[in-house]
């Protein structure tokens, strides 16, 4: 079964070089990218259904570093949307990069991403995991910047490339710790040496939480998503944010599986973190006029609702509240998998339509779905599947935290009922304002009048670009109809976390399958009754008049596509609502005299943390560094000497 | 799902389906008697449904398939929401642990679909429309959630059949505040989603201050009509769910259940028809205010409760 990892992580390492130095190389590492992923499949499903681990050891020459992997149920899991979205979004970037003008380099990267990503999950020491995390935020980095000519593109990259760096040092921190108390980097030798739950051990949960945290998005550290997205091409947010980001995920629940018990406190501050991110994210998104950015924000939302599913179920193993652990980690991880194909389908989508109508800015897009018909039935199907409505895959997910919390909350002390209620009130909220937001997104680009004369122009994407995204929109509906089913993988990942028995989990897991089947059968009611409708409306109307018109205005002669609600004016109650946090800025210029010609008004929303958070900070920083300028002159006899004088000051001590 | 006797299942179902529109006509009597008119008849709405459904549509020529698509999944959904609330004791038809996360889920939808259908027209009467809704639902969402959690948290049951079948007058003696206020929460939300005062006017026509009127406005025909019964069954499920909590008297026998149940209905109507002659609309600003104060109500009643 490893052979067939090696060889895939093989097959996308040469393919990616060949991208490098041949005319036709993007092809080859496409072909590359897409042949790999089955053969990757191949193990991965071979993990998930049988719950069996393969191992694999290679010698390697790096003091403390093993070559050792191993794809167990877990990293299977994580595995999955490595291998699938990739493919995917390499079809689609092949013909997106075309019509931008080649890149061909770019591939190598791309190939590197997705296979430091595939050896990253299966590292089984933390020498090897580290530098596979370094090749992946580098690669991502190369990625970001891939269309450098553009300032904006070259400062996005560097905020990237800092807060990866800083997140990266926590994690170095982190297994320096571990491996000090195991004398070894081998992940199942923390797993053996026992860390029980100490102030030793709330360090490293702290140190996990940030560091993997800057990684995934965690509100404050998030800051770096926002950027990054906008400025990346589509294909490569779509892997960044569907996959990328969930590595992060990934990090910290490995890490849990190290602990032979969780504090109550560590699960309080999973779900404080969870419920922090999921509101804020989806504020933030509401009140941005570039989809990208919009997108960008969600994946903070949907990041939080992963870690209020992760504490859910850290809550229950931590009481000893065995069907809220075991429903609030499936819950969690499913919506990994879930996120990761309705967000991939979305930055695909924003794509599309960036390159075929235009303007980024929601406020001058519109009418797309007449222009783009199955650009627009893809994106309408993520839109409602990360809105979270039934019968999609985003509300699968979301039901089982739910389910965690709610019945947390009954079988719960005082603490508990605080913690789930506030977990079930916050992912309540969520719920309501993403669907706010993305009736926001979709009704204002796809539907009403195009607002611009490119989105007048815009037409149909490419079919490699348009196939990828259908693709991905039929997963958000088989996902949610093989609920039940998916959730038996879970009995192989859940003991190693809830510390239950195989067993004890599958049995609370049937449960779980017992309400995912209610759900299915109302979510079947409704499509049968929709059906229904939908042909007694024709029956009904059949032979009468159906007269078409214009949008009823009032009885105003010349209605303009300019007089439509914009993205602007539709979140503005939700944005005066919580004016307070999000500080956004209006700039308006109004109409004045008894003649008035001209007026306008622009709104603007800063991310606030990092202009109250890191922009000081990094002043600051800056600043006291600037008292070392004088050790810098440029001259390179004294750099010399600095060398010099570190070696004589390094064989000291050696010789002390 | 919990097997049941059939034919009392369907009879109560029945019901729903037949009566919804009747609670509209009970509400506009009340107003009528308050105003001292005559007001229009019991079974109006039953009668502009009648016509709606026999005539053609005029539809906008900006509109496409989400237009459409618009009117028949919100009332797909709400009659859905019919087979998940039980009605006068008797479990629902479709029963499970969690059911109620997937009514409130059945609301979003119904929400998503009906503003996208009212942006599809391009108006900004209906994207104003469009977007106070999304709003006020937001906050009424958690607002339904943490009642549902305490009352999940009082009858120790997951699925809404077993928590009403278990509101007993015993629960009520233990729990009398906490009931009170979840009851208050629930009456705010019944009231913002079904578009009545203090949140929205149905009866006006000044398209700038209305919610839920607004967004149909493109709407004729059989696509109307819809959604009028649409409403009218939303307000029966929400309705329910508060009926369900005050009277729970079940199984004396079925007739005076399903009577007794049928009564709770009407007089709920006459207390909305009471407190839209006596209210005026709030200020569109001041909404939220309510519905975060119904959330507080929730948390309060949950409080009361652990600490009792």
């Amino acid at each position: 079964m490893m052979t067939f990892f090696l060889s895939s992580v093989s097959l996308l390492m040469a393919t990616g070089l060949a991208a490098l130095f041949s005319r036709k190389g993007s092809l080859i590492a496409v072909a590359g990218c897409i042949l790999a992923a089955i053969l990757g499949l191949i193990p991965v499903l071979a993990s998930l259904f049988t719950s069996a681990a393969f191992t694999l050891r290679i010698g390697w020459n790096v003091p403390f570093g093993a070559f050792s992997l191993e794809i167990d149920p877990l990293s299977a899991f994580f595995l999955l949307p490595v291998f699938l979205l990739s493919p995917l979004a390499a079809l689609y970037g092949q013909a997106y990069l075309q019509n931008q003008g080649g890149h061909a380099k770019s591939w190598f990267f791309w190939n590197s991403l997705v296979a430091s990503m595939a050896v990253l999950v299966a590292a089984r020491n933390a020498v090897l995991f580290l530098v596979a995390w370094e090749i992946m935020s580098l690669c991502s980095f190369f990625l970001v910047v891939c269309e450098h000519r553009h300032a904006e593109s070259r400062r996005a990259g560097w905020i990237y490339l800092v807060s990866t760096h800083l997140g990266t040092a926590f994690i170095v921190a982190l297994f320096l710790l571990l491996g000090n108390s195991a004398h070894s980097f081998d992940f199942n030798e923390f797993i053996r040496s026992g860390i029980v739950s100490s102030p030793a051990a709330t360090l490293l949960f702290f140190l996990s939480v940030v560091g993997f945290g800057t990684k995934a998005g965690f509100v404050p550290f998030h800051v770096w998503l926002p950027e990054a997205h906008p400025a990346a091409p589509s294909h490569v947010s779509a892997l960044m944010s569907g996959v990328m980001i969930k590595m992060g995920i990934y990090g910290l629940v490995r890490t849990l599986t190290f602990f032979n018990a969780y504090p109550f406190s560590w699960a309080a501050v999973l779900i404080a973190v969870g419920a922090l991110s999921g509101i804020l994210g989806v504020l933030f998104a509401i009140a941005q006029h570039d989809v990208k950015r919009l997108l960008a924000y969600h994946s903070v939302e949907n990041i939080g609702i992963i870690t209020l599913g992760l504490g859910t179920g850290l809550l229950g193993t931590s009481l000893q509240l065995p069907f809220v652990a075991v429903i609030g980690f499936a819950g969690g991880l499913l919506h990994v998998l879930n996120h990761a194909v309705f967000k991939s389908l979305l930055f695909l989508g924003a794509g599309a339509v960036a390159l075929r109508a235009g303007p980024r800015d929601m406020d001058r897009l519109g009418g797309l779905l007449k222009r783009m018909p199955r650009t627009g039935i893809a994106f309408f199907i993520g839109a409602a599947a990360i809105a979270g409505v039934p019968p999609l895959n985003g509300f699968v997910s979301e039901l089982l935290i739910f389910y965690a919390g709610f019945d947390g909350i009954v079988a719960g002390s005082v603490p508990v009922v605080a913690a789930t209620v506030a977990a079930v009130a916050a992912l309540g909220l969520i719920g309501g304002l993403a669907v706010a937001c993305f009736t926001k997104v979709f009704g204002i680009v796809f539907l009403g009048e195009p607002r611009s004369r490119e989105a007048e122009q815009a037409h149909e994407a490419d079919a490699l670009m348009t196939v990828p995204m259908l693709v991905l929109a039929s997963l958000c509906g088989i996902i949610a109809l093989a609920s039940p089913l998916i959730l038996r993988v879970f009995k192989g990942i859940l003991p190693g976390l809830t510390h239950l028995s195989a067993a004890e989990c599958s049995f609370r897991l049937d449960r779980a399958a017992h309400t995912l089947e209610g759900f299915l059968a109302a979510a079947a009611a409704v499509i049968v009754m929709a059906t229904a409708l939908v042909w007694a409306r024709r029956r009904l109307l059949s032979g009468r008049s159906q007269t078409v018109v214009v949008t009823w205005d009032c009885g105003y002669v010349k209605p303009s596509a300019s007089m439509q609600y914009t993205s602007s004016s539709f979140a503005q109650p939700l944005v005066d609502l919580f004016g307070s946090i999000l500080r956004t800025h209006k700039h308006l210029e109004a109409p004045a005299g008894h003649f008035p010609s001209i007026g306008s008004m622009r709104t603007h929303t800063a991310d606030i943390f990092r202009r109250l958070l890191f922009d000081p900070l990094f002043a600051a920083v800056q600043h006291a560094l600037i008292m070392g300028h004088f050790l810098q002159h440029g001259r390179i006899h004294l750099y010399v000497l600095y060398i010099a004088l570190t070696l004589l000051i390094l064989l000291a001590v050696k010789l002390q | 799902m919990i097997p049941v006797t059939t034919q009392m299942a369907l009879l109560r179902l029945a019901a729903a389906f037949v009566l919804a529109p009747l609670l509209f006509g009970v509400i506009n009597r009340t107003q009528a008697l308050f105003a001292g008119r005559k007001g229009p008849p019991l079974l109006q709405m039953y009668f502009d449904i009648a016509k709606l459904m026999r005539k053609g549509t005029v539809i906008s020529r900006t509109t496409t398939w989400v237009f459409r698509l618009g009117p028949i999944v919100g009332l797909s959904c709400v009659a859905t929401g019919c087979l998940l609330v039980p009605f006068a004791g008797l479990p629902a038809p479709i029963s499970f642990p969690g059911d109620f996360v997937v009514l409130v889920a059945l609301l979003a939808l119904m929400r998503f679909f009906t503003v996208s259908a009212a942006l599809d027209t391009g108006s900004s009467f209906e994207g104003m429309g469009a977007s106070r809704e999304v709003q006020f639902s937001a906050l009424a969402e958690p607002a339904l959630l943490v009642s549902f959690a305490v009352l999940a948290r009082q009858t120790s049951a997951l699925s809404l059949s077993e928590m009403f079948g278990q509101v007993s007058v015993i629960f009520w003696q233990q729990a009398a505040p906490s009931f009170i206020l979840v009851l208050a929460a629930l009456f705010i939300v019944f009231l913002a989603e079904n578009a009545r005062i203090p949140f929205d006017d149905p009866n006006t026509h000044l398209e700038l201050t209305m919610v839920h009127e607004v967004m149909v406005l493109d709407h004729g025909g059989p696509d109307l009509g819809f959604i009028l019964y649409g409403s009218a069954l939303k307000m029966w499920i929400l309705g329910a769910l508060i009926v369900n909590i005050v009277i729970p008297i079940h199984e004396i026998s079925v007739w005076p259940d399903i009577f007794l149940f049928i009564v709770g209905m009407l007089l709920l109507a006459v207390a909305v028809g009471v407190v839209e002659s006596v209210m005026a609309r709030l200020r569109l600003l001041h909404v939220p205010q309510l519905l975060v104060g119904a959330v507080g109500l929730a948390i309060l009643a949950l409080m009361l409760m652990l600490g009792a």
